[in-house]
């Protein structure tokens, strides 16, 4: 390849990587901004104050935050856990057994995926409140499946339908027990799949907004897109841009590590499941 | 569950299996596969079939929770009271119109980054690809705020950089107007979606068998016809998956407009308008008709993708 095409290459990829990176940019500056700087019409502040980050770890904005962050963190993952375990015996019988409503299975996965989640949660606002889930964490868990659970499903039996499944009997000819065979092969393989799964399930729950301005009023299970969303300062004299800003980028640094380390298997895992399902 | 309504899919059976028990393993792994997959099935289906269904009967009632005693049962009243206010169509408007930008454009720009992620050199194709993936795993609130903050009268950037642009100047209120609060919101979506159906379209490219590529190079082809003859038609599949899935995600259009402009100056999309009514303005019976007319019409929009332009979401899992 010719310099002058390397070259393209590199200014072609160097474009990209500032389209994506810029907003994030952006808000870590505002986040260090002093208030007197936010509205200096800058980009970058004109000296770094971790003031922000102060006000939401330990200062006045810190009781809406830190729980926040708790909520976000516990029914995420509890729902990643529950959605990753339904759908990896509903993707092991997707991928090994032949059973008529395989396709069934598949499309209502699909239907669900691209259901309007407004339409699910305006009549659950009115259940839950009736029936005590409003505002906890299983009444959040429960919709998020819906969120979770089709994308586990279809990323899952992606994954699992490329297992060489004939390594099993192979190892038990060998003299391995069903058991070793399941644990010493099977699990290895079917593990990164599983793991995949459960990164791009999580950032989906992660993301949700709706729910969780819908189903919560307090910060009893209140997660943090929704606790951004109604952040308007500890005080209506206090502009709540800067920690609103810091917050957000506290909230935005765990997916990044992710992507980073992960970004390899997210690719496989979303291309594979979308498209090739 | 009911296996019965489906055609039997068929089987090869091994050629060594004795015939007599193939009927019995067929029947034992048929219970297997509805044990194991039966579980997700009936979750995905509790979590949205009821909810829905609930919104279809609650949306037959006058009923606010404020006013609890005057719920009464007004069949199709509300629906009624919807399809004939401009609220309702301007939100469809707005709706639409930022599903329409949004959609092609992200289109037009996922691909060339398709491109690029699928051609880029070995040592730059990591870097693309993790970069590509931040937008897509940011929290949409968050790159809500953060265009809003560039572009925000106060806070933002955008109006000392872009002065030389005709129109914009030190004191341009980008959310003071429709048309321009529109444009940043669309700019948001753009930035956040386009990444996930780059990936789509990656997939999509990597099915375009190398060969035919070749062929045409040899005939003598431009990169441009290659690119409208081969690349194209030979990824169709992958292209209207990704289109449907972007269309119908625009299409509930929400975290953004809260955000940003809280549906002020007519920028309200019909996913806020149901929430407004219901959450708000505790219509319960208002909001559940909103909400099951926007299910309704993803649903035709899905059906029209899917009859329309015949897409066959099973030749584009590679079955």
């Amino acid at each position: 390849m010719s310099t002058r095409k390397k070259v393209l290459w590199w200014v072609g990829g160097a474009i990209i990587v500032v389209y994506a990176l810029f907003p994030i940019a952006w808000i870590i500056s505002i986040s260090l901004k002093a208030p007197s700087d936010i509205a200096n019409g800058q980009f970058t502040p004109t000296n770094v104050s971790w003031d922000n980050y102060e006000t939401i770890l330990t200062g006045s904005a810190s009781d809406l935050f830190l729980p926040a962050l708790r909520n976000s963190f516990g029914i995420c993952l509890i729902a990643t856990a529950i959605s990753c375990l339904l759908a990896m015996f509903a993707a092991y019988a997707i991928a090994r057994l032949d059973f008529p409503g395989k396709r069934l299975i598949l499309s209502t996965a699909l239907a669900v995926a691209i259901f309007p989640v407004i339409s699910i949660v305006t009549p659950l606002f009115n259940v839950w409140r009736q029936i005590g889930l409003y505002d906890t964490w299983p009444g959040l868990i429960l919709p998020y499946l819906s969120l979770t659970l089709p994308i586990s499903i279809w990323t899952m039996s992606a994954f699992f339908r490329e297992i060489p499944w004939e390594m099993e009997q192979a190892a038990q000819v060998d003299g391995a027990t069903t058991w070793q065979a399941f644990r010493k092969v099977i699990v290895p393989l079917a593990a990164p799949g599983v793991f995949t799964t459960a990164i791009i399930a999580f950032f989906i729950a992660w993301n949700d907004f709706v729910y969780g301005i819908v189903l919560t009023s307090t910060e009893a299970a209140r997660p943090v897109p929704a606790a951004l969303g109604l952040f308007s300062g500890a005080s209506q004299f206090e502009d709540p841009t800067g920690a609103i800003a810091a917050a957000a980028v506290l909230v935005t640094i765990p997916v990044v590590v992710l992507v980073l380390l992960f970004q390899r298997r997210i690719v496989a895992g979303l291309t594979n499941g979308a498209v090739k399902g | 569950m009911t296996q019965t309504t489906l055609p039997p899919t068929k089987k090869t059976a091994p050629v060594s299996a004795p015939k007599g028990t193939v009927s019995d393993r067929s029947r034992s792994e048929r219970r297997l596969g509805w044990m194991l997959a039966g579980p997700a099935f009936f979750v995905m289906l509790a979590v949205t079939a009821y909810p829905i269904l609930q919104a279809v009967y609650e949306s037959l009632f006058s009923y606010r929770l404020t006013d609890p005693d005057n719920r009464a049962f007004t069949g199709l009243n509300n629906y009624w009271v919807i399809l004939t206010d401009s609220l309702w169509w301007q939100s469809i408007w707005v709706t639409v119109l930022i599903t329409v930008v949004t959609v092609t454009v992200e289109l037009v720009l996922g691909f060339g980054l398709a491109m690029v992620m699928a051609k880029a050199l070995r040592s730059i194709r990591p870097v693309v690809r993790a970069a590509i993936l931040i937008p897509y795993a940011v929290i949409t609130v968050v790159s809500a705020f953060a265009w809003q903050f560039a572009f925000d009268i106060n806070t933002g950037f955008v109006n000392s950089w872009f002065t030389w642009l005709p129109g914009v100047s030190a004191d341009t209120d980008w959310f003071g107007d429709w048309g321009t609060s529109i444009l940043v919101i669309c700019l948001a979506e753009i930035w956040k979606t386009t990444p996930f159906i780059s990936l789509l379209l990656l997939a999509g490219l990597a099915q375009v068998p190398e060969v035919l590529q070749e062929a045409a190079q040899v005939d003598g082809a431009t990169w441009w016809q290659r690119l409208w003859r081969v690349t194209i038609p030979n990824m169709k599949a992958a292209i209207m998956v990704a289109l449907l899935f972007r269309t119908l995600d625009a299409f509930r259009v929400f975290d953004s407009i809260f955000i940003m402009t809280n549906g002020a100056n007519g920028t309200e999309s019909v996913s806020f308008l149901a929430y407004r009514q219901t959450i708000a303005r505790l219509e319960i019976g208002l909001g559940s008709a909103v909400s099951v007319l926007l299910f309704i019409t993803v649903v035709l929009i899905a059906m029209a993708f899917i009859k329309g332009f015949k897409v066959d979401l099973s030749s584009a899992r590679g079955e």
